[in-house]
Order: C-alpha cells, then sequence, then structure tokens
C-alpha cells in the first residue's frame, strides 16, 4: 500500500482519512524547540467535500488515497448512469448520482468533463467552466430592454434555473458559468 | 531571480541594535562572550532535534563526516566546566528539517550560563532584559501543571489525568492516532502546542516552569519531586521565545540521558546519534553549578517589530540564501 511521508505533505496531495480519500489543502509545521513536532493540516474529504483540520506527527506515514483526475465527453444518462467516454481510446466509465450530483445540471452531450477516480471509480464529475445551453422556458420580457438590468429566471434544458437579462427569449441558447451558476451571454446559433 | 533581501532596511537596523543592547547588557553584568564552533565532532542525542552534516577533508582530522551545531550547549558547558565563569553567546544554529512561518533551518540564538544562578534566578535575569529590550510589562509565572489544568482541567502529572487529557484531546478530533497514542509526552507536546501555547504570554510575558521530568532535556531533576524538571520557557503573544535550566551536572546522569535518547531514537527508527564524550568527560572534571537559557533572537526582533513572519528579520530566509 502507498504512503506519504509527513515531510512530503504539500497542498493538492492525496491522502485517506476517515475512510475517504482526501486532498490537503493546507499544511503547517508545530514544532517545540523540545519534544515532538507535528504537522497540522487542512484536508477536504473528496466524497462528502468536508473540510477539516488533523494533526499528524511528524515522521509518521500516511495512506495514500488513489485518486486521479481524467477528461472525459459525456455521453448520455440511463436515468441511473451517466456515461462517459474517452475519446481517445473509446473506454466508457459509468458514474452514478453521488459521483454526479449537482453537476447533472450542466451535463451537455460531447462536453468533456473532469472526473475524479478513487481506485478506478468516479467520486466526483466536474462540468467544463462554461457550457452553452437552450432556454426551455423563460417569461417573454421586454423587447426594448438591452441593458439586462433587473433580469428574470430561465429554465434550461438540464433543468438548471439561471438569472438571465430581460431581452433572453424561450428556445434562445445562452453561456452559463458553471462554477457560479450565472449567466454570461447569448450564443448566436 | 530573487535576490534582494526579504527583510526590510528598518529590520536590519533593529537587528544591528538589539544586538548592540544584549551585548552591553551583558558587559554589565561581566558576563564574558563566547565563540564556539558550528562545525563539531557530534551532534546532539535529542530524539527530536536533527543535526545537518557535513564532509569535511584534509590532513588530520579525525572523522570524515561533521555535525552543524543545533544549539552551542555543549561547548559552552566544556568553557564552564574549564573555568571560563559566566558566558554568553549569540551563536548561528543549524537545525534540520524546520521550515515555517516562525523557523528557518539556520536561525540566531543567545544562549547564557550563569554560574551559582538558580532557574529563579535567571528567569528574573530573562525578565530584565526583555523589559529593556522590548519595553514589556514584568513577566508572570505559571508552572506547567497550573497551565495544564487552566486550559484542559487535566493534570499532566498523574496517570488518571494522561488519561483524561486524552479524552479530551480525543474530542477535538486531530486524528485516529491520538486514541491508541503509547507516549504520554507526545499528547502532553500535542495540548502543549495546540491548545496551552496560543493562550500564553498574551498580556505579558510568561514563564511556564517545573516541567514533567520526561521531558527534562538537560535539566536536574527537582529533589523533593521526581516527577518535576527544574526546567522552563518563556512565552511571548503565545510564541515559544527561551527555554531555560537549572543544569544538570551530574555527569553520570548526562551519560544515562543520552542513553535514553538513544533508545527513543531507535524505538522511533532513527540512526542512534554519536554521544559527545567530550562533554561528559567536562562533566566529570566538574561543571559548576549554573542555569543556563538560549533565546531566539529572530523571534525576540519579530515581537519587538511585530511581524508574523520569520523571513520579515532574515536579510536571506532559506528560500532566498
Amino acid at each position: 500500500m502507498a504512503s506519504y511521508s509527513t515531510n512530503e505533505f504539500k497542498g493538492g496531495l492525496k491522502i485517506m482519512q476517515d475512510g475517504e480519500p482526501c486532498s490537503i489543502l493546507e499544511n503547517e509545521m508545530v514544532k517545540p524547540g523540545k519534544g515532538q513536532a507535528f504537522n497540522r493540516v487542512k484536508i477536504r474529504k473528496l466524497i462528502s467535500g468536508k473540510v477539516v483540520e488533523k494533526t499528524f506527527k511528524s515522521g509518521e506515514s500516511v495512506e495514500a488515497a488513489d485518486v486521479q483526475e481524467i477528461e472525459l465527453a459525456y455521453l448520455y444518462s440511463d436515468g441511473e448512469f451517466w456515461h462517459f467516454m474517452n475519446n481517445e481510446t473509446f473506454e466508457q466509465i459509468a458514474a452514478d448520482e453521488a459521483a454526479v450530483s449537482d453537476a447533472t445540471k450542466w451535463l451537455v452531450e460531447q462536453d468533456v468533463c473532469t472526473l475524479t477516480l478513487w481506485d478506478g471509480k468516479p467520486i466526483n464529475v466536474t462540468p467544463p467552466n462554461f457550457v452553452e445551453l437552450e432556454i426551455t422556458e423563460t417569461d417573454p420580457g421586454l423587447k426594448g430592454d438591452t441593458q439586462g438590468t433587473g433580469g428574470k429566471p430561465a429554465t434550461l434544458v438540464t433543468g438548471a434555473v439561471v438569472r438571465v437579462p430581460l431581452f433572453v427569449q424561450t428556445g434562445e441558447v445562452v453561456k452559463v458559468d458553471t462554477r457560479n451558476g450565472e449567466y454570461v451571454s447569448r450564443v448566436q446559433k | 531571480m530573487n535576490w534582494q533581501p526579504s527583510a526590510s532596511l528598518q529590520a536590519l537596523h533593529a537587528r544591528a541594535e538589539l544586538l548592540a543592547n544584549i551585548r552591553s547588557f551583558f558587559a554589565e553584568r561581566d558576563v564574558l562572550e563566547v565563540d564556539t564552533p558550528i562545525v563539531a565532532a557530534r551532534g546532539v542525542t535529542d530524539p527530536h532535534l536533527s543535526n545537518v552534516t557535513v564532509k569535511l577533508c584534509g590532513d588530520g582530522l579525525s572523522q570524515s563526516e561533521y555535525f552543524l551545531q543545533t544549539s552551542p550547549e555543549y561547548a559552552m558547558k566544556r568553557l564552564l566546566a574549564a573555568g571560563s565563569g559566566s558566558i554568553y553567546q549569540i551563536a548561528k544554529v543549524i537545525r534540520n528539517d524546520e521550515v515555517g512561518p516562525q523557523h528557518n533551518p539556520e536561525f540566531t540564538m543567545l544562549e547564557w550560563y550563569r554560574l551559582g544562578f538558580d532557574e529563579y534566578q535567571l528567569m528574573d535575569e530573562i525578565d530584565q532584559l526583555m523589559c529593556s529590550l522590548l519595553g514589556c510589562k514584568a513577566s508572570k509565572r505559571v508552572t506547567y501543571q497550573e497551565a495544564f489544568l487552566t486550559v484542559t482541567g487535566c493534570d499532566p502529572f498523574t496517570a488518571q489525568g494522561i488519561e483524561s487529557l486524552r479524552s479530551w484531546l480525543v474530542e477535538r478530533d486531530l486524528g485516529d492516532w491520538v486514541k491508541d497514542e503509547p507516549d504520554p509526552d507526545t499528547l502532553l507536546y500535542l495540548a502543549m502546542t495546540h491548545y496551552i501555547e496560543p493562550t500564553l504570554g498574551q498580556t505579558e510575558p510568561t514563564f511556564i516552569y517545573n516541567f514533567p521530568a520526561s521531558q527534562s532535556a538537560l535539566a536536574r531533576i527537582h529533589s523533593d519531586d521526581p516527577r518535576v524538571a527544574r526546567r522552563f520557557e518563556l512565552y511571548i503573544d503565545g510564541v515559544e521565545l527561551a527555554n531555560g535550566f537549572y543544569e544538570l551536572t551530574d555527569a553520570m546522569q548526562q551519560a544515562q540521558r543520552f542513553a535514553a535518547d538513544n533508545s527513543i531514537r531507535m524505538k522511533q527508527g532513527k540512526p542512534r546519534a554519536l554521544e559527545d564524550e567530550r562533554l561528559v568527560a567536562a562533566l566529570q572534571a566538574g561543571l559548576p553549578d549554573c542555569a543556563g537559557v538560549a533565546l531566539g533572537l529572530d523571534r525576540l526582533l519579530m515581537l519587538k517589530l511585530g511581524v508574523s513572519q520569520i523571513s520579515d528579520v532574515l536579510a536571506f530566509p532559506i528560500d532566498r540564501a
């Protein structure tokens, strides 16, 4: 089983903690003039998403988490699983609902997403930073409004709801930032 | 290429002034300034310290690998045994594997020894030095036991107290290892560094004294209470600034402590450290009754200037050295 010594700790390192793969966010050495040194770390649990603080005795080893990130194209969902494909090898991977979680509302067929794999199994799906989706429903806005002040809710084809300017209409395609769920612009079809 | 110093010019001036004031403080008290080697034949046995080693070539050298000193303690004690009288040193020291906001592998230590002083008299003198250098309030003194009782409610000197401390720490969910940690000292260090130190020295400099005998280092053990070592530390603003002892002078006990350190090293899977026979021989010849203390000068300068990073007071910290 692979492991890391505390003196290899740094931001981004993936370790196992409480039975869950975690990513180190911050690492601080606590060293008394005389006596045992400690590594005080802030970690993000990659499945629950929780951020917690832990302390290790310096010099100890900690089990490494076999975590990798790969880029795969989204294919389709069968209701239970979301299927992705490696565009080079054509190998397919299915992620369950827990892994896809909030990303479902940003999944566009053929878009390349980042999948986090733990022991080869998907635990997280990150959509592209920007996606383009069609509006399926929004109130008809005022024709003359081009400033986009105020705005109104619009439901997208994936079910996501974003605030769009009043001039944007049902049937149009909009570009959305998936990191904050905000409207960016209209897209010319 | 980052060639410029990380400390401001003002900090470099403050460093020079601090050194001058320290030298005049000791000159007024007839304490002799000494200069001992950084490169020496032996390192420390302390299981929690790690020497940097260097290879030397040259005719007549007794060994090829030498140790950069983590403190000038052993050499200064040999001077004391040779009849130097009270001495001080402003020494560069080097410790491996210590890098952080308050640690640089190479740092400056003020270390001094006072003949005929015990730890209480030495704490008085440190207090005078702090007041003259920092213009701070007079210090207060708290025993190690009182500090633990105040913050954790647990007595560090009883087996029952250690078990309640363990439960207290487990509640704080720092890691699974805490519930099974076999070494009581590790639990004490954990509570001290994480929960007690941050509370110390917030309104005035605070001495913690009467450490557990298991953390005696080179302090003598209390004749009335074998659980207690005559060791102290000084804290200001939650930062550990100095560590001192009513010095162990017994050569036999010194040799035993070296051996005990090495057995801890073995348990931790670390290599055995060569024991400094010259120090033991000096103690056999006779180390006069004395108290000694080592104080981190870079941290003192940080306090004086109100900065939180050691790089703010060093011309070139390790990442620019």
